[in-house]
């Protein structure tokens, strides 16, 4: 158990440091770790994001304590939380120092014109990965070749009433947790699992 | 009250109160810390939340370390953080024991299939807003699909991709000239 602990500490120690831009920022770090120890599938990794969404407090600290507990108990979430905002506080108290030197300095400023496109394309890659283990059947695709196997018509439909929710009219507005309350109602209506 | 006490209780509030993560942050942190305890100025706030928004970790926790090291040096930022960090800890716990305990319910499965399609449309969401703010010229559009398919062809560590983007931007920046 205690090499879990110390892993589970090493882990978010440099999930926190090299995570930059946001909650999201933490989600290529967290599928790596999942793909590297087994620790959680992907299907569990988008349930946290749900979740993460879902109840107060930063989504990027929501997800760390969701998986420490997944792995560890209460232990393990306690310990995930202090390992992933360490190397956020000791940056930060080393920066509130000489603050406005580092926030105009040439090469603070150029690190991170390469480094935000970069954090998106990552957000990216990781949110494709999810959507395949979410939404898509490769499997029955491959033995079968018919688009109908490869993502179901309900979810498919349920995707794209979303995207115009989200983004169009007044109801764009509305908290994501609104959005997934609803999602979680269609799917036990519509028995999305299939149970 | 005693000024540590205060600070781990008030960030303690915000992280409680605040869903969905750093930017549903900011007015709570205005409000809080601005107007009802005037320990920072608004134009400070807005200083950390942009460096916040551009060092490592989460968000909240970077603003939160910033203004309680202002008020109560070191131990005051670590106090701040622990605050803003407590009722996620609580909280999660709390649902992460309950979803394990029914997971196994035909309802609670039906639930969360239907749940991961918005998740993708949710990430979908925050990728084009973070494209639209992230990818400003021609270079960022290559480094952002070069990160995109490398990442989902390589099976680097994001690590790798985060040191290699900073140093481009940096050599890009160098050789175009200031």
């Amino acid at each position: 158990m205690w090499e879990i602990y110390l892993r589970l500490i090493w882990e978010y120690f440099k999930t926190g440091l090299f995570a930059i831009g946001g909650g999201m920022a933490t989600l290529p770090f967290l599928n790596e770790i999942g793909e590297k120890t087994g620790w959680f599938t992907k299907a569990q990794l988008a349930d946290m994001i749900a979740v993460s969404e879902s109840t107060p407090g930063p989504i990027g600290i929501n997800m760390s304590t969701y998986i420490g507990f997944e792995v560890g108990g209460v232990p393990g979430s306690f310990l995930a939380t202090v390992a992933i905002i360490t190397p956020s506080i000791l940056v930060i108290l080393i920066i509130s120092r000489f603050l406005d030197k580092f926030k105009d300095n040439f090469y603070v400023q150029s690190a991170f014109y390469g480094l935000r496109p970069a954090s998106t394309g990552l957000i990216a890659a990781a949110g494709i990965g999810v959507v395949k283990i979410a939404m898509l059947n490769p499997d029955a695709w491959e033995v079968s070749g018919s688009l109908a196997d490869l993502v179901s018509a309900p979810s498919l439909f349920l995707a794209a009433a979303l995207l115009i929710a989200t983004n169009f009219g007044k109801l764009k507005k509305l908290h994501p947790v609104v959005f997934i309350a609803a999602s979680a109602g269609i799917g036990i209506l519509f028995r999305f699992a299939g149970a | 009250m005693n000024v540590y006490l205060d600070l781990y209780l008030t960030f303690a509030r915000i992280g409680g109160l605040t869903f969905g993560g750093g930017y549903a942050m900011l007015p709570m942190l205005q409000k809080e810390i601005v107007e009802n305890r005037g320990w920072v100025s608004e134009e400070e706030l807005m200083d950390y939340y942009a460096i916040g928004q551009c060092t490592p970790g989460v968000i909240a926790v970077n603003t939160a370390t910033f203004v309680g090291r202002k008020i109560k040096g070191t131990p005051g930022g670590i106090l701040a953080t622990l605050g803003v960090v407590s009722p996620s800890f609580v909280i999660i716990s709390l649902i992460a024991a309950f979803i394990q305990n029914f997971a196994d319910l035909a309802v609670i499965k039906n639930a969360f299939a239907g749940i991961r399609v918005c998740v993708c449309v949710l990430i979908f969401n925050a990728v084009v807003k973070l494209f639209k703010k992230s990818v400003i010229d021609a270079p960022t559009l290559v480094i952002f699909l070069l990160i995109t398919i490398g990442s989902l062809l390589l099976d680097w560590s994001p690590i790798l991709f985060v040191i290699a983007a900073g140093t481009l931007g940096i050599l890009l920046k160098v050789i175009g000239g200031k």
